[in-house]
């Protein structure tokens, strides 16, 4: 990667060691779950950077924070007071059943929720210690460094491929220095930069719902935000396309701190170092993901990743 | 299953009778169309000459002359409806679309509404005495605002219902990217829908050039080049009517021929906008 990461990566904290039985963060109702989700084994896990893997929960360098966050939609409350630390560049991946506040969650952490008329918030969310939802706190600042992929891939369709990559810097308003050095950095970063280098004056959405999706990233990317928010990016894309996502998560959390949110429990233990098991808008269980997949202490999150329910 | 020939016969036969019907209406509507456009076109055909651009009209009793200055009053007039109409009409359908459910906008899209049923005439009289009495004479201003008024709820539901078509998503994007909503509106939704916009805006040009009742007592008319805005005005379809109903051959001949230019610009607008649209959807 050619993008400047240096400052990003200087203060990465020293690895931490701790053992498997780190309680989960979710309340343990029951002590011991029996092994037997050999099928769902994370296999990518062997591709990360094995001091990690040692980390803990209660070990976690936060960037970010919720403190016994709720989220509403008018009177129906989606997300019902959780608290959940966000590790400082690593993946944390929410998994849950539909309907489980997976999506209103992340939502709430670059205050998009509000976005939504009839939506409110209570509780906290620290980013860097400081609360987002400070009444002196811009909620656009926020989304400037707290990124956001969504869903389904949405490039802007008046604009190239380009511009799309440019897009937030000039809605921004901040003025452009290098604006072909940003281009080719941001698609670089999401290995588009080859696949669409000699068309970058076709419009966005002429490119393939895989390329559209990194080409998403890579616009969020040129805003070098903190955090990228990742809600469901690969549901609606094909195997391939979802495996090239992936192995771009895998790349960003050099320097980016990324929340994802997925369906696929496959994919929340191919790229992510911790995991969250939401259901009913609660926080079950917050482990790392090799304990989530293969010791869980909750029944109800064996129940779901052995396919159970959900 | 099987009905019996009989049902199948009977199901053919009111088939036929509706398909027929449907081919009969259409026809129907396109006769006074096509008999209108070839109806004109035979009779304005010979009174379109570079004169009739470019001259004034003649006194009665000489031959020759053209509406050189209604051509141009048309244009000054429907150039000031679009400076007065369509900014304001763009705001409030943005208005409209993105602060749409307050009791205010439903009471604002209700007007609109209303307004656009209103007949032109009396768009005319609101804006001879609300315009013409308090400035003492009719002028141009009068008359482009008379069809500005008309023109604008066609516009302000047109951005509305457009804007709604674009997709939330991309105002998600944007507000994602940390820019202020207002921002997000104008340089994302805005300029996604503007095609769309520009189609309605063209349509609505389209309507009030041909407008004739709001101009009869607001920009009035003139048989000279008129010198500003503050002044009567000639326009194309007024003068179809003053030429109509004179007793003179060679006015009746230049009816004729504003009449035909008057034809061909509409329908050059809406082809236009037509256009407009196919590029549009081909590019996507």
């Amino acid at each position: 990667m050619n993008f400047d990461v240096s400052s990003r990566l200087s203060h990465e904290s020293a690895p931490k060691r701790a053992n498997d039985a780190e309680p989960p963060i979710g309340e343990s109702k029951k002590a011991s779950a029996p092994r037997s989700m050999s099928k769902t084994e994370p296999a990518a896990e062997t591709h990360s950077r094995p001091r990690w893997d040692e980390v803990s929960v209660s070990q976690i360098t936060p960037k970010m924070k919720a403190e016994d966050l709720h989220a509403s939609f008018g009177s129906a409350e989606v997300i019902k007071g959780i608290s959940l630390p966000v590790a400082e560049k690593l993946v944390t991946a929410i998994i849950g059943p539909s309907g489980c506040g997976k999506s209103t969650f992340i939502r709430c952490l670059n205050r998009m929720h509000e976005v939504v008329p009839g939506a409110t918030t209570k509780g906290k969310v620290l980013l860097d210690e400081q609360d987002i939802y400070d009444r002196n706190v811009d909620p656009v600042r926020v989304r400037g460094r707290v990124g956001m992929v969504f869903q389904k891939p949405n490039p802007f369709p008046t604009m190239s491929i380009r511009d799309n990559v440019l897009a937030g810097l000039r809605l921004n308003g901040i003025k452009l220095r290098d604006p072909d050095g940003q281009v080719e950095r941001a698609l670089r970063q999401v290995a588009l930069w080859d696949e669409v280098k000699d068309r970058l004056a076709k419009a966005g959405t002429s490119l393939s719902g895989g390329q559209q999706q990194r080409l998403c990233i890579a616009r969020a990317l040129a805003l070098e935000p903190e955090v990228l928010l990742m809600d469901e990016p690969c549901s609606a894309l094909d195997p391939i396309a979802t495996a090239r996502v992936e192995e771009l998560i895998h790349e960003l959390r050099e320097s980016y701190t990324i929340v994802i949110v997925t369906h696929n429990m496959q994919q929340a233990a191919r790229v992510a170092n911790f995991t969250a098991f939401f259901y009913l808008g609660q926080l079950v269980e917050y482990n790392r993901t090799q304990v989530i997949f293969t010791r869980p202490k909750e029944q109800r999150t064996e129940d779901y990743i052995t396919g159970r329910f959900g | 299953m099987n009905l019996g020939s009989a049902t199948y016969a009977r199901r053919h036969f009111i088939d036929r009778v509706v398909r027929g019907s449907c081919v009969l209406g259409t026809v129907v509507a396109l006769v006074p169309l096509a008999s209108v456009l070839y109806y004109v076109l035979v009779r304005g055909i010979g009174g379109i000459d570079l004169d009739f651009f470019t001259e004034l009209p003649k006194p009665v009793g000489e031959a020759g002359g053209g509406m050189g200055n209604a051509v141009v009053g048309t244009l000054t007039l429907v150039g000031l409806a679009c400076l007065f109409g369509i900014p304001p009409g763009i705001l409030a359908g943005v208005y409209l679309a993105e602060f749409g459910h307050s009791r205010f906008a439903r009471l604002v899209r209700f007007s609109a509404d209303v307004m656009s049923g209103v007949p032109s005439i009396t768009v005319g009289l609101f804006v001879y005495s609300l315009v013409v009495l308090t400035t003492k004479h009719f002028s141009a201003l009068a008359g482009g605002i008379a069809l500005a008024i008309l023109m604008l709820p066609m516009v302000t539901r047109t951005t509305e219902e457009l804007l709604k078509l674009v997709p939330e998503s991309l105002r998600e994007a944007a507000l994602g990217l940390g820019v202020p909503k207002w921002r997000a509106t104008l340089r994302v939704m805005l300029r996604t829908a503007l095609p769309g916009i520009a189609v309605g805006v063209m349509l609505s040009v389209a309507r009030v050039a041909g407008e004739t009742a709001p101009l009869l007592f607001t920009a009035f008319n003139n048989r000279f080049w008129s010198s500003g805005v503050d002044e009567p005005t000639a326009s194309l379809s007024v003068n179809i009517y003053a030429n109509a109903v004179s007793p003179y051959e060679d006015w009746h001949r230049q009816a004729w021929a504003a009449a035909l230019v008057l034809l061909l610009t509409v329908l050059l607008l809406n082809v236009s906008a037509r256009f407009l649209v196919r590029t549009r959807v081909r590019a996507r």
